[in-house]
């Protein structure tokens, strides 16, 4: 265990430092969210119908914009190697990193959510609504986001493929994130049946998501 | 302790990097890996350490910890320092100490061994490749494993630095470790043992 908070610890300093990801996910997630009343216009009624599915849009950009890099920088230091090595299973070493880069990127977006949402006219239980459909929702693209993340480590230029790879994989989880969030405003599906399945997809992603991005991992090793 | 290759293979990148190759070492000992550029020196740590993959042949180690593999059991230094240059010397060392299981509380001895104890808190950015070099050092003596794996060691190291090393490997022979190093130059071990890999400049596959 001591292996994997080192690991945890490491991470999110890295990623708090200059140069890491937390912050440019979360201004990138600021800036789109503040630039769409601004292309749209001033229609009050129109803000208040698409917000919820703009903020799950760049939520969904921002929580994958560092995400590509997210084994390739070990891969480039040697980092890599040694934690193949390690005497932690590669599946949880795999999971820490993701719940690091969860914790550094996920989270601010979340905590930055409601205070946004009022760019986008949403009222007070439209906001609760849409931060608790993120904080559910969220794990998931991470998650799903490490497979993309370790198959890119293989191929030198990820960045690309890793939106080609795992935007797809992430349509279910916009899909019924904005689902939930635009029925908690406006109806007439009950909340609970897309929340639900919301978390269905979250935790399925955590169990493959480790897994998979673990044996694209063990791959790599010719 | 002991480490036994019998007819180890390698394949890389459509070709044989080596074959047949063949070594024991036991506890107190070292191994000098020689040979050309290209030669599979490096090649031969990674398959060690499950890097790589076994192509042929066999790798066994006897009388080690039967409930971890060989890497796990290993340190292994590559060419690469596998250091952050966003943290600090001694965040990047107490990193791998703690990850690879050891007291994460003593990183200063290991520092004070190699001379950086007066960088700890330097951002690894502003260090020199000798210095990085040295710092990924005194991660094989944050933790003990007995099984050390260097890659070039002596390269980009001053000679006070190279003597220093010396004495580490000395230290680790003499505590019964295994040390494997792939080397152009002498190692100043004394008597070690050398594995020249093959001479031939490998036909290209058709």
């Amino acid at each position: 265990m001591t292996a994997l908070a080192a690991l945890l610890v490491r991470d999110m300093r890295i990623a708090v430092r200059v140069g890491g990801g937390a912050l440019i996910g979360v201004l990138f997630f600021l800036v789109v969210v503040t630039l769409i009343p601004f292309a749209l216009g001033p229609d009050l009624a129109l803000l208040k119908r698409i917000g919820p599915a703009i903020l799950w849009l760049a939520a969904l950009l921002a929580s994958l914009l560092a995400l590509d890099r997210l084994f390739a920088v070990d891969h480039e230091d040697g980092s890599l190697d040694l934690l193949l090595m390690s005497r932690a299973p590669l599946e949880l070493v795999v999971a820490v990193k993701g719940l690091a880069h969860w914790l550094t990127t996920g989270l601010p977006l979340i905590i930055a959510a409601p205070l946004i949402g009022l760019l986008l006219n949403l009222d007070g239980l439209a906001e609760a609504a849409l931060a608790l459909t993120l904080l559910v929702g969220t794990p998931a693209l991470t998650f799903i986001g490490l497979i993309g993340a370790a198959i890119a480590v293989a191929l030198r230029r990820g960045g690309l493929l890793l939106a080609v790879l795992v935007l797809p994989l992430t349509v279910p989880v916009l899909i019924f994130g904005v689902a939930a969030a635009n029925a908690a405003v406006t109806g007439p599906v009950p909340f609970g049946t897309p929340f639900t399945i919301l978390c269905a997809l979250s935790l399925a992603s955590l169990v493959i998501g480790p897994f998979a991005a673990a044996a694209a991992l063990r791959q790599e090793i010719e | 302790m002991r480490l036994t290759a019998v007819d180890l293979a390698c394949h890389r990148g459509g070709r044989d990097v080596f074959a047949g190759v063949r070594f024991a070492v036991a506890s107190g000992e070292a191994l000098a890996i020689t040979g050309r550029n290209g030669a599979g020196k490096s090649s031969l740590l990674r398959t060690i350490v499950g890097l790589v993959r076994i192509a042929h042949g066999r790798l066994a180690l006897e009388d080690g910890d039967p409930e971890l593999t060989i890497a796990e059991q290993a340190h292994y230094l590559g060419h690469q320092d596998a250091l952050k240059p966003s943290l600090t010397v001694g965040e990047n060392l107490r990193f791998w100490a703690g990850f690879f299981g050891g007291k994460t509380a003593d990183i200063a001895g290991p520092l004070d061994a190699v001379g950086l104890d007066a960088l700890i808190d330097l951002p690894a950015a502003y260090l020199s490749a000798g210095q990085r070099r040295r710092l990924s050092i005194a991660r094989l003596l944050a933790v003990k494993r007995p099984i050390w794996l260097l890659d070039e060691p002596m390269s980009t190291l001053d000679a006070p630095s190279q003597q220093r090393l010396t004495g580490f490997m000395r230290a680790h022979l003499t505590e019964g470790g295994l040390v494997l190093a792939a080397t152009h130059g002498s190692l100043g071990i004394g008597e070690t043992r050398e594995l020249r890999l093959s001479e031939r400049e490998p036909e290209p596959q058709s």
